[in-house]
């Protein structure tokens, strides 16, 4: 029943975030870079205020999977390692927390490119 | 008749996207997207369960960005996507999209003008700003400290 | 009579001789399906890229013309050829198999247009007897150029317009058959102030509407006069809004109007939106149904009307508008 729950919270937490992402692709005519890089600057500044970590606790991977989730991530990055290690920790903190996926996702491309190819659609 | 009035006559007769429709697809999807994810990070703590919180998002994360790659290479995350619209874009399997789906696209102009040249063309904005933000935030967190419990 | 009458040029002895045309999968599905000399079964046509799979069909539609006309290249006084890629290497790199002299076009999905008027004109005049007009165009390299990457997940919206895969080539000499070119009125490029690269419907209506009521008045012909006016790439709504437009200045378009990217796909496909673009639309719909269609007696009078929206990669992103060309041939039964 928990289980039920959890992911019933997961459900709606993810969707209600892309479903507010499609009103913006409905009604303005941004592409989905422009619209990822809102959202990601937009879990940043939640984070900041404190007000995501409600979100996460609440959604848990339906407020982490989104790319809100990752702007949260960095933010927190850059918060933690600043207050612990004075302005290194400005340079190194957001960067390092998406140090893993930003580097398995280019070496990914990088080995799914030199096989695959483009399909006639 | 002038641009304004052929404007408004445009904004009249050409057919507008369907809102409930894509609303709904987007949110199912995503929301499906989420569920996986959230399976996945359960799965890999029953296997692995001295894996810190952090490290349990990444591979979480990886899990899911190497599904994508996947279907991209088979040519089906672009079928998905036109369906589930936002609900393809806003998880982070839909910046893993753009990044592998122009490589592969341009493997025909070779590796390093092809595939790496073009690897960014369309997530690069959300590195730029995602790295610029972060040492914005960096510096106000820097001057802010007692903000921040520093 | 008068050989040019406003931007119309009048001819006596340009026939239509004969056509090819080659087609995608998608296309073969559509209504036309049929009526395609050839269609693929692989858009790749088995090369390392879609560019080279577009060459490739491309010079097929030459070589299966010449193939039916049992013509030598040495036979063929000019190549009009055209296409949307970049430098219109699809065109170059065709001609590049056949030692017939070559004439580069560019007008967007106008071009075949283009190539008709000018060719018209090389055998009108006498300096030629045999000229070649061609267009290839394919989804998947447009979609490179134009849009975004094919795998990539984005949604397409309603107002898009999906490339025909397909190359089309008409053979124009001073004599064979009874089909000739009567007449063409050259468009001038009209630009009503379309930002939107996906709504090149409602970019072109403008430049069709003026080309059509200036071949209607240089001619003086009435709409009736014709029993099939075929628009290019308008789209299901773009034709909509050129029947609008044509209304405004008191023209009604009736049952003998259709625009060819309207027709040209499956009805239940939901992939195409608002139908087919490209350089190929009006040429393959042309050279394939239209044409056939005339040799059976079913056409008597067609007004074809090619149309073409002008922008480039970044000439959008420039935030400038977008302006468009259209040319109306007509082709009739001597």
């Amino acid at each position: 029943m928990e289980t039920v729950l959890l992911y019933m919270r997961v459900f709606l937490v993810g969707g209600v975030i892309c479903m507010i992402a499609q009103v913006l692709i409905n009604t303005t005519k941004m592409t989905s870079a422009r619209i990822l890089s809102i959202f990601l600057i937009l879990g940043m500044v939640l984070e900041t205020i404190g007000v995501y970590k409600a979100i996460k606790e609440f959604g848990k991977a339906g407020a982490a999977i989104p790319i809100i989730g990752f702007g949260s991530t960095l933010a927190r990055g850059v918060i933690e390692d600043t207050l612990k290690t004075g302005i290194a920790g400005a340079f190194t903190g957001g960067v390092e927390s998406m140090a893993g996926g930003l580097a398995w996702v280019i070496f990914l491309a990088f080995i799914i490119a030199l096989v695959a190819r483009s399909k006639s659609k | 008749m002038d641009k304004k009035e052929y404007a408004k006559l445009v904004r009249k007769v050409m057919p507008k996207t369907q809102h409930l429709k894509t609303m709904i697809a987007a949110f199912v999807t995503g929301g499906a997207i989420c569920m996986v994810g959230q399976g996945i990070s359960d799965i890999l703590m029953l296997i692995f369960p001295n894996l810190s919180e952090d490290n349990l998002s990444m591979f979480t994360l990886i899990t899911l960005i190497t599904i994508t790659g996947i279907l991209t290479g088979f040519g089906v995350y672009d079928k998905f996507g036109s369906f589930a619209g936002a609900g393809s874009v806003i998880p982070i399997t839909g910046f893993a999209n753009s990044v592998i789906s122009p490589a592969i696209e341009h493997n025909s102009e070779g590796i390093v003008l092809g595939i790496c040249d073009n690897m960014f063309k369309i997530a690069g904005p959300v590195i730029v700003f995602g790295t610029s933000a972060s040492i914005v935030l960096g510096f106000i967190v820097l001057i802010f400290r007692g903000a921040f419990g520093g | 009579m008068d050989k040019k009458q406003g931007a119309t040029l009048f001819f006596n002895n340009v026939y239509v001789a004969s056509t090819s045309s080659i087609a995608g999968e998608k296309e073969g599905e559509g209504p036309f399906g049929k009526y395609f000399d050839s269609l693929l079964k692989k858009d790749e046509l088995g090369t390392k890229s879609f560019e080279l799979a577009e060459i490739r069909m491309h010079t097929y539609a030459i070589k299966h013309l010449l193939f039916k006309t049992k013509l030598a290249p040495e036979e063929v006084d000019c190549l009009l050829m055209g296409d949307l890629l970049d430098e219109i290497v699809g065109s170059s790199y065709s001609a590049r198999e056949f030692a017939i002299p070559f004439l580069g076009l560019y007008n967007a999905c106008a071009t075949f247009g283009e190539a008709l008027a000018i060719g018209s004109v090389f055998i009108e005049s006498g300096f030629m007897q045999r000229v070649i007009c061609s267009t290839s165009s394919h989804f998947s390299t447009a979609e490179r150029q134009f849009r975004f990457p094919l795998e990539l997940g984005s949604q397409r919206p309603p107002l898009s317009q999906w490339t025909v895969t397909g190359a089309g080539a008409t053979l124009l000499a001073s004599s064979g058959g009874d089909i000739k070119i009567s007449c063409v009125t050259i468009g001038k490029v009209i630009d009503f102030g379309v930002t939107d690269a996906d709504d090149m419907g409602a970019a072109m209506a403008p430049s069709a509407r003026d080309t059509l009521i200036n071949h209607l008045k240089d001619t003086k012909r009435k709409l009736d006069y014709y029993d099939m006016i075929a628009t290019g790439d308008l789209g299901k709504a773009g034709a909509k809004m050129f029947k609008l437009l044509m209304q405004q200045e008191g023209y009604t378009l009736g049952d003998n109007y259709q625009d060819c990217g309207a027709i040209i796909f499956d009805r239940e496909d939901s992939d195409v939106m608002q139908g087919g673009s490209g350089t190929s639309c009006s040429n393959i719909v042309f050279n394939g149904f239209l044409y056939k269609k005339m040799l059976e007696g079913v056409y008597k009078k067609i007004l074809l009307l090619p149309t073409g929206a002008l922008l480039s990669k970044t000439s959008t992103l420039q935030k400038q508008t977008i302006p468009a060309v259209a040319h109306a041939i007509a082709i009739e039964v001597k």
